[in-house]
């Protein structure tokens, strides 16, 4: 598998806004706030940026960008229409334009009002053309969302494999233990219990209340130029070492999937970001893994091979996946308990803790390599695989 | 009963609709290879033919899997809150979703179903399925 794009590009700005509920900033209000705080850890300035990536989950367009932010001369704008998978499958495009010299310095953007307007627990159905046929065979008897579509293939996973909503449950707590040593995260002075998550109230079942990602507003953004570049920018640069996406078929309904409960788009996704930075699971010291619900983490460790298939309950009953364990995942809380942030803030945390900038008490000793995920609505996925310096 | 968001038919899926009307359950049939297909695409996935016709199947299965929804996640469900979500997999080796009557305590994988029609206006049947009586149902087909 080619290896073009390993260590050519490099994470040099992060930014986020703070994560609430409630604000009486615009989506884009968010997202400009949110690049301009990238820009300025990246040491630049937006006529630096000749390419922008405006996220898929937010309806923010290029031109948007261009006129607040007075980007004069563009080269280069796309927008991945993954869902959730789109982050990730974003800066792989970001860096193909790097590297091709059609771009020298992107902005990627994301973010949403998860909570003051695009509230997921009540929606309304969207008309896009990847939701013809759920619209048209689905919604009519009530499969109206996303927890609905994933809960079908968490409960054949327990039916297949004995995982339980315990499982789900360490999950979830090991996601608030991060959380609650991370000051930005909105679950941060939250704590939570196994038995907490337990008695929370069912919202399809197998998913509780406390299986399903934070309605939350804020946004994120990185700026990504070229390893060679980045050395003469502030901050280590951190290295896109291996990127992926995948996307499995048919790619349009989970019901339809021949596995439901395997996150096929996933599994292609690591084999590709694995197969490019030269690595493999094993090599991982900590994993942002996206958690738009418990299961997604069940079912991202088993489709990249962190354990094998039907694994993954007992894989994360014991402790693996704390700080200080053998697989340390979301240290800053994830979409379950820092916010939903359509994963960028998984992007974040992990060059953070490659910087060795995160608070103490939850950096990961020794953390040279990182992986995170993305992943969409009907299984496509991405993966990104991020390290502080060449091996 | 409030069935809101209803099917406003594709003009590839009319067929599926028509018979649903008639009391008939449809699905694509590869002309070319043979191969059943739902939710209707142009195109065989496995030979890309594009000669194909509607083929009636017996609507009996098994329950692939389910979730009992609590949350009112549209308001046209809300009076209808917790209700059972499934996933049906059918004979016929083609999977299709439906909402169920039953009790959550009566709904578990691998159960047997069976499709009914659910007339909603002149313009609207939806093919539902509900559990079916194995021995009533398996000697009827004896
Ligand atoms: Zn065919």
């Amino acid at each position: 598998m080619s290896d073009t794009l390993r260590n050519r590009c490099a994470i040099v700005g992060i930014g986020h806004t703070r994560y609430t509920r409630g604000t009486s900033a615009s989506t884009l209000e968010l997202q400009l706030e949110a690049a301009t705080a990238a820009l300025a850890d990246a040491g630049l300035t937006p006529a630096d940026i000749d390419a922008v990536m405006p996220n898929d989950m937010s309806d923010r367009i290029a031109e948007e960008f261009i006129l607040n932010l007075g980007l004069e001369d563009l080269a280069f704008t796309s927008t991945m229409h993954t869902g959730g998978a789109s982050v990730i499958s974003a800066i792989q495009s970001a860096c193909m334009a790097i590297t091709t010299d059609v771009a020298t310095c992107a902005l990627v953007v994301a973010g949403r009002r998860g909570y003051s307007e695009q509230r997921v627990s009540t929606t309304s159905v969207r008309i896009m053309p990847v939701l013809a046929t759920v619209n048209e065979f689905e919604k009519p008897y009530g499969n109206l969302v996303a927890a609905q579509w994933f809960a079908q293939s968490a409960q054949r996973h327990m039916h297949e494999f004995g995982t339980t909503s315990e499982h789900f449950g360490h999950v979830a707590v090991t996601c608030r233990e991060h959380a609650n040593l991370n000051p930005n995260a909105y679950m941060y002075n939250r704590p939570m219990t196994l038995a907490d998550h337990q008695s929370s109230r069912m919202i399809t079942s197998p998913f509780h209340l406390l299986d399903c990602s934070l309605e939350t507003d804020g946004a994120a953004a990185i700026v990504i130029t070229s390893a060679q570049r980045a050395t003469d920018l502030p901050h280590e640069p951190i290295l896109i070492s291996g990127v992926g996406e995948g996307h499995g078929s048919p790619p349009t309904s989970i019901t339809q999937k021949r596995d439901i409960t395997f996150v096929e788009g996933m599994h292609f996704a690591g084999r590709r970001a694995f197969s490019m930075a030269g690595i493999g699971p094993h090599e991982i010291d900590c994993a942002q893994l996206y958690d738009g619900f418990t299961w997604f983490v069940l079912a991202s460790l088993e489709a990249l091979g962190f354990c094998g298939r039907g694994e993954a309950g007992p894989f994360v009953a014991d402790g693996r996946i704390k700080l200080g364990g053998q697989l340390p995942v979301n240290t800053h809380g994830g979409l379950l308990s820092e916010a939903h942030v359509s994963g960028m803030n998984h992007v974040i945390e992990a060059t953070r803790q490659l910087r060795r900038s995160v608070e103490p008490q939850r950096q990961v000793a020794d953390c040279e390599t990182a992986l995170v995920t993305n992943e969409g609505d009907f299984h496509e996925g991405s993966v990104l695989i991020l390290r502080r310096r060449e091996p | 009963m409030n069935r809101a968001p209803l099917p406003d038919p594709s003009a590839l899926a009319e067929g599926f609709w028509a018979a649903a009307r008639q009391g008939r359950l449809v699905i694509q049939r590869c002309h070319a290879c043979g191969v059943l297909r739902h939710y209707p695409q142009p195109r065989c996935p496995h030979c890309q033919s594009s000669d194909w016709g509607w083929t009636e199947i017996t609507g009996r299965g098994v329950i692939h899997s389910f979730t009992v929804t609590h949350q009112a996640f549209h308001p046209s469900w809300a009076d209808r809150v917790p209700y059972v979500v499934a996933t049906v997999e059918l004979d016929d080796a083609v999977r299709m979703v439906t909402d169920l009557d039953e009790p959550a305590e009566m709904v578990a994988i691998d159960a047997p179903v069976e499709v009914f029609f659910d007339r909603i206006d002149d313009e609207h049947t939806l093919p539902r399925f509900r559990i079916r009586q194995p021995d009533n149902a398996d000697e009827q087909t004896r």
